[in-house]
Order: C-alpha cells, then structure tokens, then sequence
C-alpha cells in the first residue's frame, strides 16, 4: 500500500483552515448514534475524549490505570509552548513551526507542524477557561519561562507541574462528559486487540485488570492515544505501567509504525543509583534556564570527585569545564535535548564523569544564586557585596522558581542541590517515533486514529522541550475532533456494530491463547529478568550512539531473547483474577518485538538526525550529520517477525522552510 | 539492611485477608521502598509464591497511584512524599514494617495492598470541573488577569494528587482534604465563580454518599499529605457551602 | 438549607456554632462563680439575678440546655458515623504522628465531661429547679432569711473531697476538649487566614486558664471549708 499522507493542497499558513472548511461533517442528531472508542487518557486521550463527547458522539474510554487523572502526562514539568507572544520578543505561528522543525532535525511533516503551531495558542485560552492555574505575573496576566533549542520565550508553565494541571483540566472536562453519561469509562481496563472488520477498525479486546475478565468494545472508531514507548528500555523517565502493546496490536493489524528508532535521551535525569532501580526520575528542563552543567577540566579532579576525595565545591572556576558553554556559545546551556545529552555522553566516555560509575554530569546553581541574590539586594535596596545575605536572597529566588524540584532530588538523592551542584544524566524520556497517521491522525488502518506521543507525527527526529504537552492537547482538543467527522460522516447510516461477529471472536480467542500461554509457562524467570535485559541491549547498542555492528548484534541478541522469554518466563497467580504479572508478561511480549523492529530501523537509517546518532555519521566536530536521501519517514509494515517488516518510505518535502546545517553554536 | 515486612495479605475483595511476615535481607539504604518491594516478589515469584500487589505507577510521586500506610502513617514517616519517593534510608537495619492498604469503607480493598478509590473520581464528576466546550475561539488567556496571590494559591489547592491519604490517615475516613482542593481551586479562579454554588453542594453532596465520614479537624490530612495541601482549603469549603446554602 | 444541615460540613458547622454558644457561656459561667472567691455578696446578687431574671430563666436557659443537649448527641451521632465509615481498622497506627492526643479523642474528654455534667446538674440545677419552681421559692434567701442561700450552698457542696476531685478532672477534661475544640470550630465555620495562629494562641490560652480557673475555685472553697 502506498502512504498517502493526505496533506492539503494551498499555501502553508491555509491549509488548516481550508482542509476544515472542506471536510464532511456529522449533523448533531447522527453523533448521537455513533461510539468511537479512546484508548489511553493522557493529554491526547483525555482531551480527545472529552471533546468528542461534547460534539455529541457515544465515548468509550479505557486507561489501565486506576483513575484516568492517573496517565503519565501528568509527570510532565516544564511547560507547554504556545505562539502567543506575550513577551513581545518576536514569537510567531511561523517561528515556532521553524523552531519545532528545526529542533526535530528536519525529520517531521511541514504541514502537521504548521498546524501544531498554528492551534497552540487556542490551547493555552482553552486551558485558562477550564481552570488551569497558569504561572501569572504580578500584572496578573500569563508568565512565560524559556526552554532549550529556542531564542524566544513561549513556554507557559504551573509551577513544576504543568503537565499535572493539563491533564487534570482534560480530566475534568472528561469528568463532566462521564457526569453526562456521554462518556463511558473503564478504568483498570487494558487494550489486547484491535479488532478489524471489513477492513476499518471497528472495536477493541480489553482484560479487566481487576477481575482478569475478557471483554468486547464496539465502536466505529478506535483512537489511540496510548502514549510512547521509552519503557523498551526498561530505565527510563516512563511510569512503570507506561507500554506500546495497544500500538503494537494495532501495528500488528495494519498500522505501519512509523520511525521506531526516534528516541529522546533527555540530558537532565537523576543518574542511575544502582541495580534495583525501577525508573529514572527527570528533573525538569527549565532547569537549564538556571542551572550550568560542567565537569572538572582536569581529569585528576574527575577522578577525586569520582571517588568522593575532592569536593565539587572546591574545584577552582577555571578548572571547570562548562562543556555546553563552550561548545555552544549561541544557546549555551540551552541547546536542544539531543545535543545536550550527546555532550554530556561525551564528556563521561572521556572519562570526566563526577559520580562513582563516571555517569553524571554537574548542574550547578551557584552563579544563579549570586545572580539572583545580587538582583533581589538591589531591589530591596541592601547591601549587594553581603555574601551571606546575597546567598540568602539568591536561594529564597531558586526555591521559588523550582522549590519542588530541588525538594524531589533531595528525597531521592540524598544531596542538599542548594549547597552542593546537582549531578544528572541522559536517559530515555520520549519516543518521536510511533504509528504512522496521516494529516488527518488517521492511521493505515480506516477508523484507526492514533494521537499525542503514541503517533509519530509532529516531532521528526528530536522533541523541543514543552511540545510534548503542546502536541497532545492540540491532537486531542482541535484536530482529531474535527478530522474524525470526516471518516465517520460515512457512518451514519451502520447502526451499532455488532461484538458477535466471527472477527471479534477470533480477536478474543487470539488474547485469550496469550494469556493461557504465559500462566501454563511455568517457566523459571520472572518477567521483569526479560525486560531488565531486554533494557541493557537497548541502551548499550541502540542508545544514545549506535552503530551498524552494535545494531546488529542487537537485533540478533534481542530475537533470541524473546525465544528465551516464551520459553522460561514465569508468571505466577491466574488468569481471572488481579495479576500484575499477568499484564507485565503481555507489555513486555510486545516490548521484545518492538525492540528488534526498533533496532532495525535504527541499522537502515544510514545518517544521523536529532536523537538518532550513528557513529559513522557525523561532522568532524562530533555533530550529528544528516543524509539528503534519508529525508524520509520510515514506516513499517508488519510482516510477521520484526526482521520480515516491509520499509514503506513518505519522502518529506521542505517547502516553506530551508534545510540547513543544524546549528545552535 | 535486614527487615521484617508485616504487609497485608487479601486475595481479592471478598475474601478475608491478614497480615502475613515476610523476613527480607541485604535491602540498601538507597533504594525507594516500592523498589524495596520490588525485590522482595522478585524473590517470592520464583519461590512460587504470590507477589504482593500495589498500586504504582509513575514512580516520581506525582501520579497519585502509589498508596500504603507504612507503620502507621499514610505515605510512611518521611513527610512531603509519597510511598514512591520514601528510601530505605529513612528506616534502621532489623525494623519491622507494617504495611497495610489505605483503609476507608470508601476505599475497598482489591487485592493486598491496592484499593478502589474512583469514589474520588465520582465526586470530581459531581462537579470538580468548569462547564466550558472546547472550541477555538474562548476568550484569550489574558483577557482577565488574576492576581499572582490568587493564582498561586489556586495551583497550590490544585497540586493534589488524589492519592487518598487525606483519607487514610484521617480518623473519621473523610475526604474534606481532597474535596476541599478542589473546591478552592475553582473557588480562587474568576472562572469558577458561575457554578461556584452548585459545584461545592453537589461535590459535597456526592462525597457524603460515598459514605466518607465527617472532618473533626484534627490536621492529620495536612500532616501527612504529600504535596502539602493546607487545612486552608477545608476551611474555604465550608465557607463555599455555607455562601452557597445561603442563596438557596 | 435541609439540605445544607444533612450534610457533613453542615452537621459540622452546628457543631461549631453550637460549640461557641457553649465557650461564651462558660465565660459567664466563670465570671460570675470567681466572684465567690473575692466578694461572696457579689456572688449572692448575681446569682439570685441570673437565677430569677425572666430573660434569662425564659429564654438563655432553654436555648442553653437546647445547646448543650445539641452538641453532646451531634457529637455522639457524628462520633458513631465517622466510626461507620472504616470497618477494618489498622494493626498499626501512628496518630501521634500527625495530630493530637485532644483532637482525636474529643469523645472521651467529651464524654466525660457529660459525666461531670449529670453530676453537676444534680449537685446544683436540680435544687435550684426544685427550690423556684416546685417549692415556690424565688426569694433566694437561706431558710433563716439572714443572706442569699446560694453561697453558703456553694461552699457546703465544696467540701467533701470526692466531689472536688471529681470538679478538678472534669475541669482538666474540659481543658483537653478546648485544647483542640476552641480552634477547631473557627475552622469548622471556615475562619482559617492570617489571623489563624494568633486564634490558636488565643483558643489555647483559654483552654487553659478558664478551667484551670474553676479548679482554682474549687479548691479555694475546700480548702476554706476544712479550716
């Protein structure tokens, strides 16, 4: 099947507002008769949910979490980017569509991104309107913070929990449609299969995760909006239930999956403490607004701090290496993700590395402190050369700016980040790859629909910090609602779609042989043993550098460790009753698919783009070096096996903006 | 470190549970106490035993999931975290450990240590929202400014996490403390202020049927919530109702 | 406003109301029985004035056995449903940690001062009742017609030491209930601001020394008594 991405003709500015203006609509009466079914109720999710059930559809809504105010945007910190210019400071539609462009290394689609930035700044009015408790200045309007790999300021935050406050503005508007009865919503339920019928998806499997029960859901359409799958490599900033099965069955029923190998290593983790651990906790990208990350110069002080003989303190200015500083004088501290966490990789390989394995980098607020304090004694008018004092006034600023931050990585680490620098490290934050969809978010399957992190579209090859927010809601709240009428204008006249039929059989049947295979297994090894390793060959070879030996030797490696899984995993308990394992051993089934396709991808794209680096693919200063003839989506088709996949390439043409060398020197 | 875990065993909601000893050893200081529990079904599934279950989710104490009342105290003895975020450090080799599940008739447990508690998700659907449609043209963000103190102190009200333990480590099993923070947060906005009335009587009305039980303003909600939520909030519900009652 | 008062909050806040009546009263309570200690003929006049005033005997002393009858059985009822609303209780629970021993024990110190009030009423209301309205008697003079009766009556009641022993627990009682009960109503009627921890300090201040104060004219009466 060839990929039609079904972008509209026109100028870029119009396309939007054309294409809306042109597609078929559903009158009020006939929503009424329609069910469209919404998996996942993240930002996208919820906020699709919601609005389609304002416009009069019958939802049906699943998260397998305990409450849908539960999903893991809700972790999000920073903020959420809007084009409103309130700042003043030359913010346009058009600047953050080039940024977003730009900052995915020239690997998303114009017209989506456009569009993105073009319903941004509704998105922030909406949110306002529902209760969001935006950062305000004291003029009481909107506050805006910077984030990396931008020179304007757009980014609109709540504190340190900005994607906590969207999502729980999705969730009460999903509340108020659930009130309504016009949303269905089951939680605790998880999505097994997509079930297709005449060729457009018609419904979904679901195992209540508390009674084990197999149940079928019937609908005339199905979105996705099940979110990314960084949890491929077992330690990432992810929640711990975060997983691609309802993408990978929907890949598995047709949906080409889209540029597997996109993975964001977010620069400002806390580093891994030790084996045990179950997740990498983030701290927030504003903190780069403020925080300078460095390594000592000498690889005698590495060392010291290393083994815990020199403090970070007593290491002289000019003996500090601020490695971003100096690489990047433009953007500084701020350089986009990609760029941030490859330097900092740099940095710990050659050895310079501040904590005990060698994998951390500082994030220091010292100069901050004075800087700020220096400002408050002005203000106040006192004495700004008081040290102690300006210390003082210095901190009470930090603390009010990322209070909560500093307080979560004291809990965790055990360290007071006021007096001493903060030490942090890459790890695996966002996937850009995901289901392949149309301009439309529709995906290769008709009536299948995937939004936010779990479609592929918006991001290329690389994620501006504050998009991700950005992205889902703009999905959920203004695009799918409007493109979804077109698909199901043809719809009016079905009926409600039968859960007797011989396809939503065998979809259960199917379901139901997977989860009494793993129960009568029987094998020796819990399913986490699978998943740890399977996360080990992930980041080791497909991580923040990969090259063609490494990603093969993965892919070999990673098939015969899904050999190994199905044959020695165990999972303990039934299959009809509360059994986490249970659901684990399905999620990481297909995790151990994904990851071979994952590493596939990575081998053919033969350049290297924004949090794709191949090692033999990059300019002689150590950036990253992208191929014309890679100016591609990848996306796969399911063909059995991950190794059998079909590449179906949607070639991307720059129209409105120019390919340039990405540079943030 | 070596512990004596006192956790909560009950196969399913109608069964009748008890709490069961579990000796673990080698435990570091460093790990969170989830990761903690971790390892020990990583011991007890290839010993053919079944795991412990509980709520968790996002593991950097913001999705509300994780749950647990540790040796008596909702979230365990640290304060302004949750289950997720409490390390190992915070206990002494050869402790012994009570776990038990937050417990609440509202609350029913689901197995071992995991609970229901959409009776939280009910009472927001009773009205914890605004009633505005998405559509792209609502007035601009800044058409009406809200003063800094106000909008801080709504996102303060607004940092709930709905984790339950207000109502776990309260006495009476009330959810004044969760209920209470959202009222405040739409009450603080100018945006709330058109259902104010109907919003606070009908979430209040939904949390009594829930079959919470009274607040009798012993504190013990704002002592060991997670993110600080202040008995402030309760206050302006009463207020709330009390204006709201008024009117009629 | 039904609805309002069979709601929770609302049950609460006639709680406090109730609870406000009730600290005023035992201001005025105080005020005029610490006039036994200075000037007994004081002490005579108002008592004999609180005890035959229309206002008073009419309408503050029914709305005040309406008050305290209210707050004892809301109390109870509240207590009993709060109770309700947690089947299994935990093995381990650590209430030091998060609150006080007078907040979550209102019940007790409550119920106990219920115990010093049956006593109290005995020992002093139902005389009273009996002397005005079943005798006849208002004229509030002691048999002889010499003085007011009422304290001489005060200081005979105070010398068997089991009753002062048993006045000075259901002041100290009283004193636990107040500790958390004096703030506790501000917040119930939703007075929580800026003005929160001078309250506190205030509703403190008079947990303490209002009952302290009774004590003291309790023991002062004994201790006169037996010399």
């Amino acid at each position: 099947m060839a990929l039609d991405s079904k972008i509209p003709q026109g100028p870029l500015a119009d396309k939007w507002t054309n294409h809306k203006n042109k597609i078929d609509l559903v009158n009020p009466a006939n929503k009424r008769s329609i069910d469209v079914i919404v998996v996942g109720t993240g930002l996208a999710g919820g906020s699709a949910a919601a609005t389609l059930a304002e416009l009069g559809y019958n939802v049906k809504a699943f998260c397998f979490q305990d409450s849908p105010r539960r999903a893991h945007s809700i972790a999000a910190q920073g903020g959420i980017n809007a084009a409103k210019n309130y700042q003043g400071d030359g913010d346009s539609t058009y600047r953050l569509f080039y940024d977003t462009v730009k900052g995915g290394d020239y690997r998303s689609r114009e017209a989506n991104v456009y569009r993105l930035a073009e319903v941004s700044t509704n998105i922030i009015d909406q949110c306002v309107a529902q209760g969001v408790p935006f950062a305000r200045d004291y003029g009481g309007l909107l506050d805006n913070r910077s984030f990396g790999g931008v020179l304007v300021s757009r980014t609109f935050y709540a504190k340190g929990q900005t994607g906590q406050q969207l999502l729980l503005g999705a969730y009460s508007a999903m509340n108020r449609q659930i009130g309504r009865g016009k949303i269905k919503m089951y939680n605790r339920h998880e999505m097994l299969d997509v079930v297709i019928v005449d060729g457009k998806a018609r419904g979904i499997i679901t195992r209540n995760l508390i009674t084990g029960e197999i149940e079928r859901h019937s609908a005339h359409a199905v979105v996705l909006g099940s979110g990314g799958y960084g949890n491929v490599f077992y330690l990432s900033t992810n929640a711990m239930g975060s997983n691609v099965t309802a993408a990978w069955k929907a890949h598995k029923r047709g949906a080409y999956f889209a540029n597997p190998c996109y993975t964001q290593i977010h620069p400002t983790c806390i580093p891994v403490s030790g084996d045990h651990q179950s997740k990498l906790t983030l701290m927030s990208e504003s903190l780069r607004n403020d925080g300078r990350i460095w390594v000592p110069k000498k690889l005698e002080d590495a060392k010291a701090v290393q083994n815990k003989t020199l403090k970070p303190t007593a290491i002289a200015e000019e003996d500090r290496d601020y490695f971003l500083e100096r690489r990047y004088p433009a953007f500084g501290n701020l350089v986009p993700r990609d760029v941030a966490s490859r330097a900092a990789k740099e940095r710990c390989d050659a050895g310079f590395g501040v904590n005990a394995t060698g994998e951390a980098v500082f994030l220091d607020f010292a100069s901050a402190i004075i800087r700020y304090g220096k400002e408050q004694a002005h203000v106040k008018g006192l004495d700004e050369n008081d040290e102690s004092l300006v210390n003082k006034l210095g901190k009470e600023v930090v603390k009010s700016k990322y209070g909560n931050l500093f307080q979560m990585y004291e809990k965790i680490v055990d360290e007071n980040p006021y007096e001493t620098p903060m030490m942090i490290y890459p790890a695996v934050h966002y996937t850009m790859g995901g289901i392949w969809v149309d301009y439309n978010l529709q995906t290769t399957v008709p009536g299948l629909y995937a939004v936010g992190e779990a479609n592929f579209s918006d991001h290329g090859a690389n994620r501006l910090g504050a998009s991700a927010l950005m992205q889902g809601l703009a999905d959920g709240y203004f695009v799918l609602p409007y493109t979804i009428g077109d698909y199901l204008s043809d719809d009016i006249r079905t009926g409600p779609i039968t859960t007797d039929s011989k396809e939503f059989e065998e979809a259960e049947e199917n379901v139901r042989k997977q989860i009494d295979s793993f129960i009568n297994n029987k094998g020796t090894k819990p399913v986490d043993y699978f998943h740890k390793r399977l996360g080990k060959i992930m980041w080791n070879k497909c991580g923040m550098a990969r090259n063609e030996k490494e990603l093969k030797e993965a892919i070999e490696e990673i098939s015969a460790l899904r050999e190994e899984f199905y044959k020695e995993v165990l999972v303990p308990g039934e299959a009809n009753e509360f059994n986490e394992e249970l659901a684990k051993a399905g999620r990481v089934a297909d995790f151990l698919e994904l990851g071979e396709l994952f590493a596939k991808d990575a081998l053919v794209r033969e350049e290297s783009a924004g949090g794709h680096f191949r090692e033999e693919h990059q300019t002689k200063d150590g950036e990253a070096q992208r191929r014309k003839e890679f100016q591609f989506v990848s996306a796969w088709e399911y063909k059995g096996a991950p190794k059998d996949a079909i590449l179906h390439k949607e070639t991307l043409e720059y129209e409105n903006i120019e390919v340039k060398e990405r540079s943030y020197k | 470190m070596n512990l004596t875990l006192k956790i909560w065993r009950q196969k399913n909601a109608n069964s009748k549970g008890e709490i069961v000893e579990y000796p673990i050893s080698d435990i570091s200081p460093d790990i969170s106490f989830l990761e903690m529990l971790d390892v020990l079904n990583s011991q007890l599934i290839p010993a053919g035993e079944e795991p412990v279950a509980f709520d968790h989710d996002c593991r950097e104490g913001i999705c509300g999931s994780c749950s647990l009342y540790i040796n008596g105290e909702a979230h365990g003895p640290d304060r302004r975290v949750t289950t997720c975020q409490l390390h190992m450090r915070k206990f002494k080799d050869g402790d012994t450990i009570f776990i038990e599940p937050f417990r609440a008739n509202a609350f029913p447990v689901v197995k071992d240590l995991v609970v229901d508690r959409s009776a939280f998700d009910r009472i927001q659907q009773a009205g914890g929202f605004i009633s505005i449609n998405t559509s792209g043209n609502t007035q601009d963000g800044n058409a009406i400014p809200i003063s800094k103190h106000a909008a801080d102190e709504a996102m303060d009200a607004a940092t709930c996490i709905g984790c339950g333990a207000c109502v776990a480590s309260c006495k009476n099993s009330s959810a004044m403390l969760f209920v209470g923070a959202k009222v405040s947060q739409y009450a603080l906005l100018p945006q709330g202020q058109v259902e104010a009335a109907d919003r606070v009587q009908n979430m209040v009305a939904q949390m009594d049927l829930e079959g919470f039980g009274n607040c009798t303003n012993t504190g013990a909600c704002e002592v060991e919530c997670p993110k600080g939520i202040s008995l402030e909030n309760i206050a302006r519900m009463n207020r709330e109702l009390v204006k709201a009652s008024l009117k009629g | 406003m039904s609805g309002f008062l069979k709601s929770s909050i609302g049950r609460k806040i006639a709680m406090a109301l109730s609870a406000f009546f009730l600290m005023v009263f035992i201001l005025q309570h105080f005020a005029i029985n610490i006039l036994s200690v200075f000037n007994p003929d004081l002490f005579n006049e108002a008592s004999h004035f609180m005890g035959n005033n229309p206002l008073v005997q009419f309408v503050l002393q029914p709305v005040l056995i309406f008050g305290v009858i209210f707050h004892f059985v809301m109390g109870f009822v509240l207590e009993f449903k709060n109770k309700a609303s947690r089947n299994v209780s935990y093995a381990v629970n650590n209430g030091n940690a998060n609150s006080t021993w007078m907040s979550r024990n209102m019940i007790y110190s409550g119920g106990f001062i219920l115990i010093f009030l049956v006593i109290h009423f005995i020992d002093f209301w139902i005389p009273e009742i009996n002397t005005k309205y079943v005798l006849g008697d208002s004229s509030g003079l002691l048999a002889d017609g010499s003085d007011y009766r009422y304290f001489v009556e005060l200081q005979h009641k105070f010398i068997p030491l089991w009753r002062v022993l048993l006045y000075c627990a259901g002041f100290v009682f009283l004193s636990l209930h107040l500790l958390h009960g004096f703030s506790s109503a501000f917040q119930s009627v939703g007075a929580n601001n800026k003005y929160t921890q001078a309250l506190k300090g205030f509703g403190k201040a008079y947990a303490v020394l209002i009952p302290l104060g009774f004590i003291v004219i309790a023991l002062f009466h004994f201790f006169n008594n037996s010399h």
